[in-house]
């Protein structure tokens, strides 16, 4: 588990005046679940990319431990993002750079924990999204990431599936810890899932407040969560409009 | 069922179709199908069929390995990168629409009648067609699988191998098939102005004697060929790739 500090002085896109991220400042404490609530289109997404090192062009600096480049980074994108002409276990173990060197084990043991282990040999296209979205988890996890990142892994799902989903996460999660970086403009899935809130502004991103979530994990249900996110409504008048 | 046997009952209506019209024109101008094949087998029996077919189709594999190597590397090359295909794209219109007579012509001006000059402009006239088409198969890349390998580390030949490749798969099967079709088609040209061997020139001595059933039991043993090819190399190869779907 690592120490995330991230600071992105700006970032613009190709042709705009206003940069989509300005003055950004965050750190994730080491094994620590944050999870970024903003608006649709916001730059959450980019701000993803540019940590990831899929957009290199801002200003800043991205310190994951010790260093700031070669980190190891699992990614979950808004896609699974799955190659469909690997089977589950061929497209995990893809990720491997030394093929000889995969272990084998721990992928069996990340199957069996989200409940993949009868699908290893199957083709993207033979599973529900909810699957192909496990799968990229899996994939994410089996890497034993420095950082994960998770771009509105849920987003496509309907409702029972999408919790299905994130309840299976927050298992794998609470068995192999790792810091993670989740994207999502869905509060109740936000408390659901996170150690602390991190609340943006719209264009450009800054951080407009972070709130730790107090309710041990195990007391998490619908009930508990509806209280809380009603609570920050009360308490944080300038968030009204990101969490109504 | 009886669909499975359509393909065949077509082959067999068209041999009807010309065995009648043969006995109805009764004309050496077109032979009947029997005459046909029986000048197939004194072609095949004297070794000159086989000759020939050979030194044509090790034209056909010389000409096509290079063509595709070099379209697939400069088509993927521009259709990744913006600035060089704006460079070249004039240059590729120039040459798709540059005629295969005037190639061939040019080639055998400037490098005079010799092999070499024979596979350079087959090479010629085919190159940007497989470019163009693995241009346009690379721009419908899937970027997010792109960004999914960079994210993961993945190094170029490994990018290339798992993801862009398979991808590409579709764009590589037409341009192999169009190719093979056109490839013959050129270099029969090219045997036929400057070459003393070959399908090409033995179909330019048929011609001059007004040979049409040599001209037809030739054209037969080449579609025979690709038809082999087809089924022995291609259509496996499609279905080993395509296995997932």
């Amino acid at each position: 588990m690592t120490t995330v500090h991230i600071q992105i002085h700006e970032k613009k896109h190709h042709g705009t005046e206003i940069p989509t991220i300005e003055n950004f400042n965050l750190t994730l404490n080491s094994g620590e679940f944050v999870c970024l609530v903003g608006q649709s289109g916001c730059g959450k997404t980019t701000l993803l990319n540019s940590i990831a090192g899929l957009d290199s062009h801002f200003s800043g600096n991205i310190q994951i431990g010790n260093k700031t480049q070669n980190s190891k980074i699992g990614f979950v994108f808004q896609r699974p993002c799955l190659l469909p002409w690997r089977t589950v276990r061929e497209n995990i173990e893809l990720v491997f750079e030394n093929q000889n060197a995969i272990p084998k084990a721990q992928i069996d043991e990340l199957l069996n924990l989200m409940q993949l282990s009868n699908y290893t040999n199957a083709y993207p296209k033979q599973l529900s999204e909810g699957m192909k979205r496990r799968v990229s988890i899996i994939r994410a996890f089996a890497i034993n990431p420095d950082l994960l990142l998770m771009d509105e892994p849920f987003v496509s799902l309907d409702a029972p599936m999408a919790r299905e989903v994130r309840e299976l996460l927050q298992q794998l999660w609470q068995k192999r810890p790792h810091t993670v970086l989740f994207v999502t403009h869905d509060l109740r899935e936000a408390i659901a899932l996170a150690d602390k809130l991190v609340f943006l502004t719209s264009r450009p991103m800054r951080v407009l407040k972070e709130i730790d979530v107090l309710i041990p994990r195990y007391q998490r249900d619908t009930q508990n969560v509806e209280t809380f996110r009603e609570q920050l409504i009360q308490n944080y008048s300038e968030l009204r409009l990101l969490i109504q | 069922m009886f669909a499975k046997f359509l393909p065949t009952l077509s082959i067999f209506a068209f041999l009807i179709l010309w065995q009648g019209l043969a006995i109805f024109l009764h004309s050496h101008l077109l032979p009947s199908p029997e005459n046909v094949a029986r000048l197939f087998w004194q072609h095949c029996e004297s070794g000159e069929l086989p000759h020939h077919l050979g030194v044509t189709l090790w034209r056909l594999i010389e000409s096509f390995t290079i063509s595709m190597f070099l379209g697939c590397v400069i088509g993927i090359a521009l259709g990744l990168n913006k600035k060089l295909n704006a460079f070249f794209d004039n240059w590729l219109v120039i040459f798709l629409n540059v005629p295969a007579l005037v190639t061939v012509i040019l080639c055998y001006v400037w490098f005079g009648l010799t092999e070499s000059a024979a596979i350079l402009a087959v090479v010629l006239n085919k190159v940007p067609n497989v470019i163009v088409t693995l241009r346009e198969g690379t721009r419908a890349l899937d970027k997010e699988l792109l960004n999914m390998a960079k994210c993961y580390g993945f190094s170029r030949m490994k990018t290339l191998r798992h993801v862009i490749l398979p991808q590409l798969h579709p764009f590589l099967m037409s341009a192999t098939r169009s190719g093979l079709a056109l490839i013959w088609k050129i270099i029969l040209m090219v045997e036929l102005l400057g070459r003393s061997d070959g399908m090409g020139y033995q179909l330019h001595l048929f011609f001059q004697w007004f040979d049409i059933a040599s001209i037809l039991a030739y054209t037969v043993a080449f579609v025979g060929v690709i038809q082999i090819l087809e089924f022995l190399v291609l259509k496996p190869l499609d279905n080993l790739a395509l296995k997932w779907r």
